[in-house]
């Protein structure tokens, strides 16, 4: 049945809503009884997660063939925008509950557990000698996980903020291109974005190897290594994410989805990276550098 | 019987006998009917759980359950009434009316609507599966405030990862209403024509992709912290309990203006028609809305006066939250002026909208005398308590949804409801209701602590008025359903304007509103 030139598409029913809702209950069930302990939790988690690349390439593989088919009219490209940019502000607020309690620990649960202000009196009894200094000595009164050495912002942590923002610029690069019809340059400026963003993973597995191994800086590690390695591997947890999106950008591109003045799925996984690439950025002065 | 396979046909329902339309529905109208239905029966789940803790409560001393059941029935009892109920039949009657109000064909992104739906009876079978576990549900209170919350049993992580699957449910329903709002209204329906409850779901939309994220960190937080060994909130490591209070808060008060702003919207549409007045300082009625979300963000931690903040935060947080009375203010004042010198006529939304603004205004009176920060103290988890945010919930969210569905069931299954049944449950709901929440506040201010199964002598008497109390509202809500069920199925045919003088489009359809409405978009004066 045609759509008429100019109606919103509303699509007929679809599966799978409701093939993700099974696919993502057997992941989260799986999970927990991998928490609580059972032999069989953690498959149970994998089949789950099977089933939701399943469900994932089945429906964005139905929007992408209804949006080559031309369903899709200007409207119906200002609603996917809006959509996208309210998930990734729904992201940000997510990163924000992690960086508010980076914030917290260092300037109110540290300094009241050395004794500051109203934490005299609990500090002389409790932790009587206990200072805590940030970043060298902040895994609280406990010493939970011991001795370790932070993770300083001159080494890996520098050369992966370069790769992110070079990553930002080869994407930025891609898209002229694509808007000024250079297939060519397209290719090769999104295959470096994905590429960059493999390195830079591979350089936060290597930085994690470092604290693991000889810095003694673990997920234990008190506040420092909590705040450390949760901040880290959200974003890297996105990072990847978003080199997996561009990647199959980068496929789409190969196989000629998108015209000049058509391609707001290359645009959405731009803007997804460059949230990726901005939350970097807060990382890398809050968590490494001061 | 229309026997239309799924895909093929644009413009019928299949018949409502058929699985495969509820399933698999990118229909807003169905996919509002199913939000509502489910809030339903979660209405009926989170109610049983509310008796057992009345019945416990008649008289002093342990009868019936034993405290880690109570406790766990009291926590239970909040999630399901507020991410089961409350949340659900919001977005439910958003689904059904957003687009009808401003002339969209549907929601703006129908599959993911889908979604937003069938995720619900996933997590909330999760959620009640916990009751069976070892160490049982979760009793450590809705706050899931650690360190109690961490001793829970093998219910922590269901209970921790389907709050992140409602999540997830509410974001992408959120995110719907914005893009909607946002890009399907109809040309000539400016913003500020928008009817309210249009404005209102704005706004709570908004407030939902802000906070449900920091309650999905939140929460990580507690999971990670109880398996994998970080230090969040514990003080040895360098982390803080009352971090978790902050960042909960920090959700949980915007998430108390999501449980009511559509209320307001709610109510800011069925006065205008029973006053037969259009709706007085409709640009305020907005402001306020707008001033009340973003107060909402700077208030949290009146919540927990007592935990031991600096003296700056407790008068920070003090007389921002007295600060909301403005706009809240404003808002009941407009109300009653749209009433002023009105041709009013008493039918049962009108009734239920009424019962609204007397009783949130009660509710709304005893929240500014616990944002005093000194007497606070005294309040601080005492039934107080309890009944304050009861009279802002029940007689409020819950008397506003009421409310709606009598406003627009006509216009849904095209059949009035009974009048007389109507009014009759009014009338129940409204003293039964009171009976059980007004005696909470006397135990509360003499000192009666909430979450406790037990409770000394002094308290008894209005403790039996309060379980007599709930045991009649909750009866009152089977003649609710009854109603409905009968109005579904027969009754006095609606005309498509249902109510004299009802001003929106969704009066301009027919009753039952067609399965597809406002295709072409209609014309906006």
């Amino acid at each position: 049945m045609a759509q008429a030139e100019n109606s919103y598409y509303v699509p007929h029913g679809s599966h799978w809503p409701i093939f993700g809702s099974v696919a993502v209950c057997t992941l989260l069930v799986g999970m927990a009884n991998y928490l609580n302990g059972t032999s069989w939790g953690g498959n149970m988690a994998l089949v789950g997660f099977g089933l939701l690349v399943i469900m994932l390439f089945g429906w964005f593989g139905t929007v992408v063939k209804e949006s080559r088919a031309g369903l899709y009219n200007a409207q119906v490209d200002v609603s996917f925008r809006w959509g996208m940019f309210w998930f990734i502000f729904s992201e940000v607020m997510f990163f924000a509950a992690f960086f508010g309690a980076l914030f917290y620990a260092r300037n109110y649960s540290l300094p009241w557990l050395s004794g500051e202000g109203s934490g005299a009196i609990t500090n002389m009894f409790l932790y009587e000698g206990f200072e805590a200094s940030w970043p060298s000595a902040a895994n609280g009164p406990g010493n939970v996980g011991g001795e370790y050495k932070p993770m300083g912002a001159w080494g890996l942590p520098a050369i992966n903020t370069a790769l992110l923002l070079s990553s930002g610029v080869t994407l930025t690069w891609a898209h002229h291109a694509l808007k000024a019809g250079h297939r060519a340059q397209l290719i090769i400026g999104l295959f470096l974005t994905v590429a960059l963003g493999a390195i830079f993973m591979a350089c936060q597995v290597l930085e994690y190897k470092e604290a693991y191994e000889h810095y003694g800086l673990t997920l234990g590690s008190g506040i420092y290594g909590t705040t450390f390695f949760m901040l880290t591997g959200f974003h890297g947890f996105h990072v990847t994410i978003g080199a997996i999106i561009l990647a199959v950008i980068l496929f789409r591109c190969m196989s000629g989805h998108f015209s000049s003045d058509n391609h707001f799925a290359f645009e959405a996984a731009a803007w997804y990276w460059h949230f990726v690439d901005v939350v970097w950025l807060g990382l890398f002065v809050f968590v490494y550098l001061v | 019987m229309s026997t239309v396979a799924a895909g093929d046909h644009h413009d019928h329902p299949e018949s409502p006998y058929s699985i495969k339309r509820w399933l698999f529905t990118t229909n807003h109208k169905d996919i509002g009917t199913l939000y509502l239905w489910f809030a339903f029966i979660m209405f009926l789940i989170g109610g049983v759980m509310a008796l057992v803790i009345r019945t416990e409560l008649f008289q002093p001393g342990l009868q019936f359950v034993d405290p880690q059941f109570f406790n766990s029935m009291t926590t239970m009892h909040a999630i399901m009434m507020i991410f089961g109920v409350v949340m659900p039949a919001f977005t439910g009657l958003a689904n059904w009316l957003i687009p009808m109000m401003i002339g969209a064909p549907d929601m703006a992104l129908p599959r993911m609507n889908n979604w937003s739906f069938w995720i619900l009876p996933f997590a909330f079978a999760m959620m009640l599966s916990t009751l069976f576990m070892d160490g049982g549900g979760p009793a450590g209170g809705w706050t899931l405030y650690p360190p109690l919350t961490l001793q829970t049993g093998d219910a922590l992580p269901f209970v921790i990862l389907s709050m992140h699957f409602m999540g997830l449910s509410s974001i992408m329903g959120a995110i719907n209403v914005v893009a909607t709002v946002l890009n399907m209204r109809a040309p000539g329906m400016t913003l500020m024509k928008m009817p309210l409850f249009v404005w209102t779901w704005l706004i709570t939309a908004y407030l939902l992709i802000a906070v449900m994220p920091v309650l999905a960190g939140g929460i990580t937080m507690l999971l990670t912290d109880k398996y994998f060994g970080t230090s969040f909130f514990n003080a040895a490591g360098g982390g803080d309990p009352v971090m978790f209070q902050h960042i909960f808060w920090f959700f949980g008060h915007p998430e108390v203006y999501i449980l009511i702003l559509p209320s307001f919207g709610v109510v800011s549409s069925i006065i205008p028609t029973f006053a037969r007045k259009p709706l007085f300082g409709y640009a305020s009625m907005v402001y306020a809305t707008g001033a009340i979300a973003f107060l909402s963000f700077i208030v949290w931690a009146h919540h927990m006066f007592t935990v031991g903040m600096p003296l700056a935060g407790e008068l920070f947080f003090m007389f921002a939250t007295m600060l909301i009375a403005v706009p809240t203010g404003v808002k009941v004042f407009n109300w009653i002026a749209t009433m002023w010198r009105g041709s009013m006529t008493f039918e049962t939304p009108m009734l239920f909208a009424l019962g609204f603004i007397v009783m949130f205004s009660i509710g709304g009176f005893s929240g500014l005398m616990l944002a005093l920060a000194p007497v606070d103290f005294q309040y601080h988890d005492t039934y107080f308590v309890v009944a304050h945010f009861h009279y802002v919930l029940v007689p409020g969210s819950i008397f506003a949804i009421i409310a709606a569905v009598y406003y627009w069931l006509p216009k849904w299954c095209g059949n009035m409801y009974s009048e007389g049944l109507g009014k009759t449950h009014f009338w129940l709901s409204t003293i039964f209701v009171n009976l059980t929440f007004f005696p909470m506040h006397f135990v509360g201010l003499a000192g009666m602590p909430r979450r406790i199964p037990d409770y000394a002598l002094q308290f008894s008497d209005y403790n039996m008025m309060a379980t007599i109390g709930a045991f009649g509202f909750g009866l009152s809500q089977l003649l609710f359903l009854v109603l409905v069920i009968k109005a579904i199925r027969s009754g006095k045919k609606a005309t498509s304007q249902v109510w004299e003088d009802a001003e929106g489009l969704e009066w301009t359809l027919p009753s039952p509103a067609p399965y597809h409405s406002f295709s072409t978009p209609p014309a906006i004066k």
